[in-house]
């Protein structure tokens, strides 16, 4: 009897104490996720007050009595942020297409054909990943101004075409494909071209669209380039208009309406993550699993 | 399709500084493999027999030589023209891919004349899975297969657009025991079926002998000996063949011929004629001794090993170069396991001579 009371204390303090973990664990969670939600509640907060009450709080309060969308419709309004949404699509999806096509290629050189000076060209093209960001976008201002790509799409999408950290990403997991498979392949009479794409590519899918999601999100992003390279409106993205809103107040900056336009624009971004947030979880987790 | 080989050479740069020689894989190989038969290329790992199927396979080509099938020369064609089925090791099934699609895969990529409807496809892919039988498994994806299963997918995958030549490389050494004597025959089988001429890559002798109508020993890039597997095992031309072919290993003693006696140290175990005086490497196959106890050799008795229809008897000698003596004796002579030695006779047929440098088979007669 008194082993199966000790066994039921057992169980008891077991549960007590898997309870107390979950407490903890739970709280620490909230916190965290308190933490990291706030921003956007501020952000959607904020986009809802109106002009006159933001500027009339001295303590900034955690929540209004009077929602108003008067502010979405006053980013929209005040400038083309419509427009600017345009440009901005139309610049994100041709960038990641095109580069897309052009690392795929690459990768696909670099772990799969043989030719000579293949490792040298693939360190130096390492190497310029060591090259700071700031010094790269000089450079390219000039050479993009020389071609006269100022104030164009072409000028707006050229200098990101490419990535070296991409390529190198999939030349990686390109290369972790059997030697084998392109043997047999070969044998059965597939080319290059095709057996990259009935082969490597869907094979490396999750890297793919890991590759696209990330770019799509960085081009959705982007800010200093487009600000340098163009002064026309017509191709501002929204990065751009968001700025634009901000020096639109009477007087004084119009944060409602700049919020309600980071509302807008957050929006894509979010939906996109919603949708393919399995498939970048499973483009990580692939790189440690032998495929 | 006869395949014949014509002073095939495959070099490959060396890659080490110091010693800039070419590595030679495959040396100045020349044989023919007659249609529709089965060939065995048996060696040791690194001997060059992989090579030897990439160069007839065309993923590789030959630094000097020629390769016909039947009268064409091939030696120059890619190897999607060349009309040859090849398994590999590993398998190479496209894991993302159903077994079908799979199978149906070399069949897509036809072009012009000889580009195939998809009914034609699916007719062509059924009648490969069923010559393999893996019917039931068609919208499967190889992970889902088990290893036996999954090579008869690649077995299905080079059968389905009619080679001309099926090349196996290392077919059975990824499965098990069991699985590896059943594919074993089940390979035997589909070739007989098909009736396509064979080269099959292994370093497994018994896997080898056991199936093959024809088997080419190699050891560093040259060909040994080739012939019928019966024929290589009872005749080796040379020490390397006698002691590569056949299990447990042959037994090879240091020895000398003194005035027509063979002698294993002052044992004289047969009397040759024939034969000057010389220094010789005795090997002796293990079923070929005779236990017999006034027999010449007398060997240290260690462990006798029942293994029901025989019994093997472990046994050493100060000449024997092997640690161990097997020899292996109908289970019906009775073994006297308390004595410190036993005495053999020997089956003069059984017994090879080396010359001791050469190596090379020395005949002789008893």
């Amino acid at each position: 009897m008194n082993e199966f009371q000790n066994l039921d204390q057992l169980k008891t303090s077991a549960r007590r104490k898997k309870i107390i973990r979950n407490v903890v664990i739970y709280l620490c969670l909230t916190v965290w996720a308190v933490m990291v939600l706030f921003p956007f509640y501020w952000m959607i907060l904020t986009s809802v007050k109106s002009y006159a009450s933001y500027n009339g709080e001295y303590i900034p309060k955690f929540f209004t009595l009077s929602p108003t969308l008067q502010n979405y419709s006053d980013a929209f309004t005040q400038v083309p942020l419509a427009r600017y949404f345009v440009n901005t699509i139309i610049f994100t999806l041709i960038t990641t297409a095109a580069m897309v096509v052009i690392i795929t290629l690459a990768a696909f050189a670099f772990a799969r054909l043989q030719f000579r000076g293949r490792n040298i060209a693939f360190a130096l093209f390492l190497s310029l990943m060591m090259i700071p960001n700031e010094l790269v976008i000089i450079t390219n201002f000039v050479t993009i101004t020389n071609m006269d790509l100022r104030n164009s799409f072409l000028g707006l999408i050229l200098p990101s075409i490419t990535s070296v950290f991409y390529i190198y990403l999939l030349k990686e997991n390109f290369a972790q494909i059997p030697d084998e498979l392109y043997y047999a392949a070969k044998v059965d009479g597939t080319g290059d071209m095709k057996y990259l794409l009935r082969v490597m590519i869907p094979l490396c899918r999750p890297t793919i669209v890991t590759i696209i999601i990330l770019k799509i999100i960085e081009c959705w992003n982007s800010y200093i380039w487009p600000r340098l390279i163009t002064d026309d409106p017509d191709y501002y993205l929204v990065s751009n208009g968001i700025q634009e809103i901000r020096e639109n107040g009477f007087g004084r900056e119009n944060i409602p309406a700049m919020m309600a336009a980071v509302v807008v624009i957050s929006v894509p971004l979010i939906i996109l993550f919603l949708i393919f947030r399995k498939k970048i979880m499973a483009g990580v987790a692939r790189g440690g699993t032998k495929g | 399709m006869k395949v014949v080989l014509q002073n095939l050479t495959k070099k490959f740069p060396s890659r080490n500084k110091k010693n800039p020689q070419d590595v030679i894989a495959v040396n100045d190989f020349t044989f023919e493999i007659p249609d529709g038969k089965l060939i065995g290329l048996l060696g040791p790992s690194g001997c060059g027999k992989s090579t030897t199927l990439n160069l007839i396979s065309g993923l590789q080509s030959p630094t000097s030589g020629k390769i016909y099938f039947g009268e064409d020369d091939v030696t120059d064609l890619p190897p999607e023209h060349r009309g040859v089925g090849l398994v590999f090791q590993s398998y190479a099934l496209y894991p993302h891919l159903t077994v079908r699609q799979n199978i149906m895969f070399p069949l897509q990529n036809l072009k012009g004349a000889q580009k195939l409807s998809k009914e034609q496809m699916a007719e062509k892919v059924l009648k490969a899975a069923g010559l393999v039988q893996i019917d039931e498994l068609l919208d499967r994806k190889p992970n889902e297969l088990s290893g036996g299963q999954q090579q008869r997918v690649a077995i299905a995958r080079a059968l389905v657009k009619t080679p001309r030549v099926l090349l196996l490389d290392e077919p059975l050494s990824n499965l098990d025991a069991r699985l590896r004597l059943q594919t074993r025959e089940e390979i035997r089988r589909i070739q007989k079926e098909t009736r396509l001429t064979t080269i099959f890559v292994t370093h497994d002798q018994e896997e080898a002998m056991s199936i093959s109508d024809m088997i080419v020993v190699m050891k560093d890039g040259v060909i040994q000996q080739i012939g019928k597997p019966q024929d290589v095992y009872d005749d080796p031309v040379n020490l390397f063949v006698a002691k590569f072919l056949g299990t447990p290993p042959i037994n090879v003693f240091d020895g000398r011929v003194v005035r027509g006696h063979l002698m294993i140290g002052n044992d004289d175990i047969l009397t040759v004629t024939n034969i000057p005086d010389q220094e010789v490497y005795v090997a002796i196959r293990p079923e070929g001794f005779i236990l017999q106890d006034d027999g010449p050799l007398c060997c240290n008795l260690s462990n006798v090993e029942v293994m029901g229809r025989d019994v093997s008897i472990v046994s050493t000698h100060e000449k024997s170069l092997n640690v161990t003596i097997r020899s292996i004796i109908d289970a019906d002579n009775p073994v006297d396991r308390e004595s410190d030695t036993v005495r053999f006779a020997v089956k003069p047929h059984k017994v090879f001579l080396f010359g001791k440098t050469s190596e090379e088979r020395i005949h002789f007669e008893v």
